[in-house]
């Protein structure tokens, strides 16, 4: 089982409040890895120091290592949009470029990044659209807008948008937070079936979820992770007290 | 309460209602093919029309949008994009004050820079002063709009790996550009009815202009010299230069109404 991220001593601030401190973990390909943990304890920071999208904020910074295959993601002469190709991201809530078509949306990442040849985009969309079971619901108005979907099927048209520029690593931020439960149970049976392709992170606030899609599960308590292991053990064994606590539903 | 409020709205469409019946009623009247093909003609002689002005009202507000619209976008982009500092401040407390300046102020320090050098009045100088105008708005809109397009929108580009110049124009501005559109709109139509700083900078002109860089007509400038003027005929025509001018400001802001129409249902129909 390889290891395609490994985060070593990852420190990530906002201004002087330190909202990671220390966190060491290997994300294994092709494996669903859960992150969970109360609200501010860093997990959507962390999940957005892997794509170097903390950075974007204003008075942010980062310490420590990420190695993406190997190579640190942090070295100076790496270029960030790079990353962010190869590592993708979906938000918390959908949100689909309402300027533009389904089609658009799914082509943007090609698209805007100069790649015009119509043949590939169309296959491409095709494919990124099929992948996240969203194709057979929008074939025939591929060119209405997409905020023109439901939550559910707009945060499938997100998914396919991150899926059309060709990543290796998906990032889940909250994906089903704002979804009823028949979206939610279409977008966990995605990510199942994602999970032959791509190295997924999923942060959640469910932890049934958490249980139902992944293979491992890192907790994280005030920036710092707790507890690290196969999903079943931190369900059914967990080894440290506080992480029992979490999930007994104690406290979070 | 509920009538007073009711009488307090009928109130404020009076002026509107009675400016627009009177002008149409005087101006609909002397309104005919004529006025809107043929020149000026002597005084003493019926007939004749404005032709040279509404030409010279449109290549005013041509030329001024040419150089206004995009330096205004461009601020506008600057100040939401990167103007939260001193700087940004600044720019945007200037845009502001600028906004409230006295168009014959401005019309005058067009003159200043622009027709005293050049030694005669212009098309490009009333173009210059009606673009100082237009900037604030559009610069400002540009602003508001730019600001009202969520975050998370500009997060998801990025994490697409889109850079973020293409970011900021392919999604963030084309995004905003209904609000933006309608930005412009309105400018347009705040300076198609400008006299003041037209006064010593287009001047004004009876024939057709011979060049940008020499006097040209104006709807404005027209009806006015025409309705100070004691000739009867003069006067009539006034009127219907001051109709055809509303009917023109009207369809701008009708069509920029239309844009938010189209923006506001392609937006909220989830």
């Amino acid at each position: 089982m390889e290891e395609r991220v490994k985060v070593s001593n990852l420190n990530a601030y906002f201004g002087n409040a330190r909202a990671l401190k220390g966190i060491n973990i290997a994300i294994r390909e092709k494996m669903v890895t859960a992150i969970i943990g109360p609200s501010g304890c860093g997990k959507s920071t962390f999940i957005r120091c892997i794509n170097r999208l903390h950075e974007v904020v204003p008075d942010t910074k980062v310490s420590g290592q990420v190695l993406l295959d190997g190579k640190d993601i942090y070295l100076p002469d790496v270029d960030p949009i790079e990353i962010r190709r190869k590592v993708g991201m979906v938000f918390q809530k959908p949100n689909p470029f309402p300027a533009l078509s389904i089609y658009d949306n799914v082509a943007a990442g090609l698209k805007l990044n100069g790649i015009k040849k119509k043949d590939y985009l169309d296959e491409i969309v095709e494919e990124s659209l099929r992948r996240a079971a969203l194709w057979d619901e929008v074939k025939d108005k591929i060119n209405a807008s997409g905020v023109s979907l439901s939550g559910g099927q707009q945060q499938r048209l997100c998914i396919a948008r991150c899926l059309a520029v060709k990543p290796e690593v998906l990032l889940f931020d909250e994906p089903c937070a704002s979804l009823d439960p028949i979206s939610t149970a279409k977008i966990e049976e995605l990510i199942l079936e994602l999970k032959k392709y791509y190295t997924i992170v999923i942060v959640t606030h469910n932890m049934q979820q958490a249980a139902r899609v992944s293979d491992h599960t890192a907790f994280f308590l005030l920036g710092e992770l707790i507890e690290f292991g196969k999903t079943q053990d931190i369900f059914t064994a967990p080894k440290d007290k506080k992480t029992e606590d979490y999930i007994t539903g104690r406290f979070g | 309460m509920c009538a007073a409020a009711f009488l307090c709205a009928f109130l404020t469409l009076v002026p509107l209602i009675s400016i627009f019946g009177y002008v149409f009623a005087k101006g609909v009247a002397s309104l005919n093919l004529d006025f809107f093909v043929n020149m000026p003609r002597p005084v003493g002689e019926a007939g004749g029309g404005m032709s040279n002005a509404i030409v010279g009202t449109l290549i005013l507000i041509g030329l001024s949008c040419l150089w206004a619209i995009p330096l205004g976008i461009v601020g506008g982009i600057f100040l939401s994009e990167f103007g939260n500092n001193k700087l940004g401040t600044t720019v945007r407390f200037t845009a502001d004050v600028l906004n409230g300046v006295p168009s014959i102020v401005i019309g005058i320090f067009a003159y200043t820079v622009f027709v005293l050098p050049m030694k005669s009045f212009s098309a490009i100088s009333g173009a210059f002063a009606l673009g100082i105008i237009m900037i604030p708005t559009i610069m400002r809109t540009t602003e508001e709009m730019l600001r009202m397009v969520p975050r998370t929108l500009r997060e998801a580009a990025l994490a697409l790996g889109i850079s973020q110049f293409r970011t900021t124009v392919s999604i963030v501005l084309r995004t905003a550009l209904p609000g933006i559109l309608t930005g412009i709109l309105l400018a347009i139509a705040r300076i198609a009815g400008e006299t003041a700083p037209l006064l010593f900078t287009a001047f004004g002109n009876r024939f057709w202009h011979q060049s940008l860089t020499q006097p040209i007509a104006a709807l404005p400038l027209q009806i006015f010299v025409y309705a100070i003027s004691p000739f009867d005929d003069w006067r009539r025509q006034a009127w219907a230069g001051a109709f055809v001018l509303i009917v023109i400001i009207f369809l701008i802001s009708f069509i920029s109404r239309f844009v938010i129409g189209l923006h506001y249902k392609s937006t909220s129909s989830r």
